[in-house]
């Protein structure tokens, strides 16, 4: 049981300065768990992705990867980690397969097991045909692949990736995704990034942080449930008023975006009104054309959620970071 | 792990046209100066042969021209260490070494280690320039050999300096400027305890003296042991930086 859980952090913050960039941390990843960090600009990702890796030491707390303790054994903990940073650390004068080559000896790949673990890597981030070229002549996104490759190549337990598909094009975010899907069969993944699309696609598990805090981390499934209709939006071409409407059984209050296009609120969980509207439609001729079930996406979670903390915050720093 | 990092080191020096134009360089005008104190030993000579107990051709050729190759390679070693860790720094491959499961000690070894590789390499191609005077007589091989142990400790100490430099920062040419500096006042600091009547301790300080001895062929534990005490210490100090990275920013 205490093998399943492949990343454990217990209360961990992190200072710089007087700034709090990560304040009490704690959460945990299982195996095979892809598990996504979401946040705005400056929230503390990247200093917790960091702090993971061993690149940062956690001003207070304890971070346990595969059973062991990265600030007591940190050589015997990297072993167990692959890492993206933000910036992929390539050197752009050797070629993909040297750099590859490098990249396994440091994470001490015997030499008879050397070949195959870049190639598998090659194939896997599909860089097969490139292993000749420069890195520093390759396109944004085939280095972005040559430094998940490098993550890969040890086959550690645990995949950290911060922001692994920015920069890239669409076809190659797709790639990127479906490689990211396919790791977390062996790997637990964790993988940061403010594009909410990507993490309700690639995830089983959706993490938040803001402003340093952890403020929800639940699974992608249970977060459809947040996201369950609440809304219908209607467009009439003979409308009522707006009071008329919030008398359709089930309506609970009504937004009147314009002449005609109304927004009908409703509970959460209750019944959907869609259907007593279409028939009082039909019995008072409102003509009805438009009728869109309005779900509520995981980016207005976000939205909520980040922002509602900040106004209940006093200091007035919290707009700037939302700005940035 | 050291060598492996060592082995990466020397290939991305030869990867830039750099490490080949400083061999260029340094043989031209190392080449230039042996041949003036050839020259002047050639006019010596019949001199030379009236003497009882005359210098041989090792301690007027080789011995000067040793002194001048520390000279030279005092210029040449901060580039060579400039952009050592400060090059990663900048370009963000740092982190690529600090999450791969090797130590801080590890990592600078095996800059030390790919650097002197290079250096040995450079006193290899002097060495050729000597060795090419056995054709036409003997070298006092003791002689020669005490000068190019003298040249190595040298070496390996600034290049120890000028790795503890380029850990302190990103900018590769603010680590070449300030080896340059501290190199040339460790080369220089005795001038100081010279004017004076006594020794001031801090002609112990200075490299030139400590080389000097061994380029005379006198090899004395005092100058062994201040080089090594000399890279230890940088060395560990880099380590240290390296280490303190993680801790705060």
């Amino acid at each position: 049981m205490q093998n399943d859980i492949f990343v454990s952090v217990k209360d961990v913050s992190r200072f710089y300065g007087i700034t709090r960039a990560v304040n009490n941390i704690s959460f945990e990843v299982k195996r095979g768990e892809v598990l996504g960090f979401l946040g705005p600009n400056g929230a503390g990702k990247s200093t917790t992705m960091l702090m993971l890796t061993g690149n940062l030491a956690p001003s207070e707390g304890e971070i346990i990867i595969n059973g062991i303790d990265m600030l007591e054994n940190p050589k015997l903990a990297k072993a167990n980690i692959g890492f993206l940073p933000e910036a992929p650390p390539l050197y752009r004068d050797l070629t993909v397969d040297e750099y590859l080559r490098f990249c396994a000896k440091l994470h001490r790949i015997s030499q008879d097991r050397l070949t195959s673990a870049i190639d598998s890597a090659k194939q896997q981030c599909g860089l097969t045909d490139v292993g000749q070229r420069l890195i520093g002549n390759l396109s944004k996104g085939y280095q972005q692949r040559v430094g998940i490759a490098q993550a890969i190549i040890h086959s550690p337990s645990v995949v950290i990736l911060d922001e692994p598909t920015v920069g890239l094009d669409p076809i190659q975010i797709r790639e990127i995704r479906q490689l990211i899907r396919e790791l977390g069969g062996e790997h637990s993944v964790i993988l940061s990034s403010h594009i909410l699309p990507e993490i309700q696609t690639t995830c089983d598990r959706v993490q938040i942080i803001n402003r340093g805090e952890l403020v929800l981390s639940d699974t992608v499934e249970r977060l459809d449930h947040y996201m369950h209709e609440s809304c219908v939006t209607v467009v009439l071409g003979n409308p009522p008023s707006a009071t008329d409407l919030e008398a359709v059984e089930g309506v609970t209050s009504v937004e009147v975006l314009d002449d005609n296009r109304f927004k009908c609120y409703f509970e959460p969980k209750g019944q959907s009104p869609a259907e007593a509207i279409v028939e009082m439609s039909v019995q008072q001729q409102w003509r009805l054309t438009e009728l869109t079930p309005d779900k509520r996406s995981l980016e207005q979670i976000f939205v909520d959620i980040t922002t509602s903390e900040k106004s209940s915050d006093e200091t007035t720093r919290s707009s700037k970071d939302q700005a940035a | 792990m050291i060598f492996t990092i060592a082995g990466k080191e020397l290939k991305a020096l030869f990867l830039s046209p750099m490490a080949w134009a400083i061999l260029a360089v340094v043989q031209v005008i190392i080449a230039y100066f042996f041949l003036i104190y050839l020259d002047y030993f050639v006019q010596l000579q019949p001199q030379l042969t009236a003497l009882p107990n005359a210098p041989g051709m090792t301690s007027i050729v080789v011995a000067p021209l040793f002194a001048t190759v520390a000279m030279v390679l005092l210029l040449v070693a901060p580039l060579l260490t400039m952009r050592l860790v400060s090059e990663e720094r900048r370009n963000k491959t740092l982190s690529l070494l600090l999450s791969a499961p090797v130590s801080a000690g590890e990592i600078i070894l095996g800059k030390f280690v790919g650097i002197m590789g290079f250096q040995s390499i450079i006193l290899l191609m002097i060495c050729l320039m000597p060795l090419s005077l056995t054709f036409a007589g003997t070298i006092d091989a003791g002689l020669m050999l005490s000068g190019l142990l003298g040249l190595f400790l040298l070496l390996c100490s600034f290049s120890a300096i000028g790795l503890y430099m380029s850990t302190l920062t990103a900018q590769p040419t603010v680590a070449a400027v300030g080896t340059f500096g501290v190199l040339l006042l460790l080369w220089i600091v005795d001038v100081a305890g010279k004017t004076g009547a006594q020794d001031s301790g801090l002609s112990y300080l200075s490299m030139l003296n400590h080389n000097q001895a061994l380029l005379r062929g006198i090899f004395s534990s005092v100058d062994i042991v201040y080089y090594i005490l000399c890279i230890t210490t940088f060395l560990v100090l880099s380590v240290r930086r390296l280490d303190a990275e993680r801790l705060q920013r």
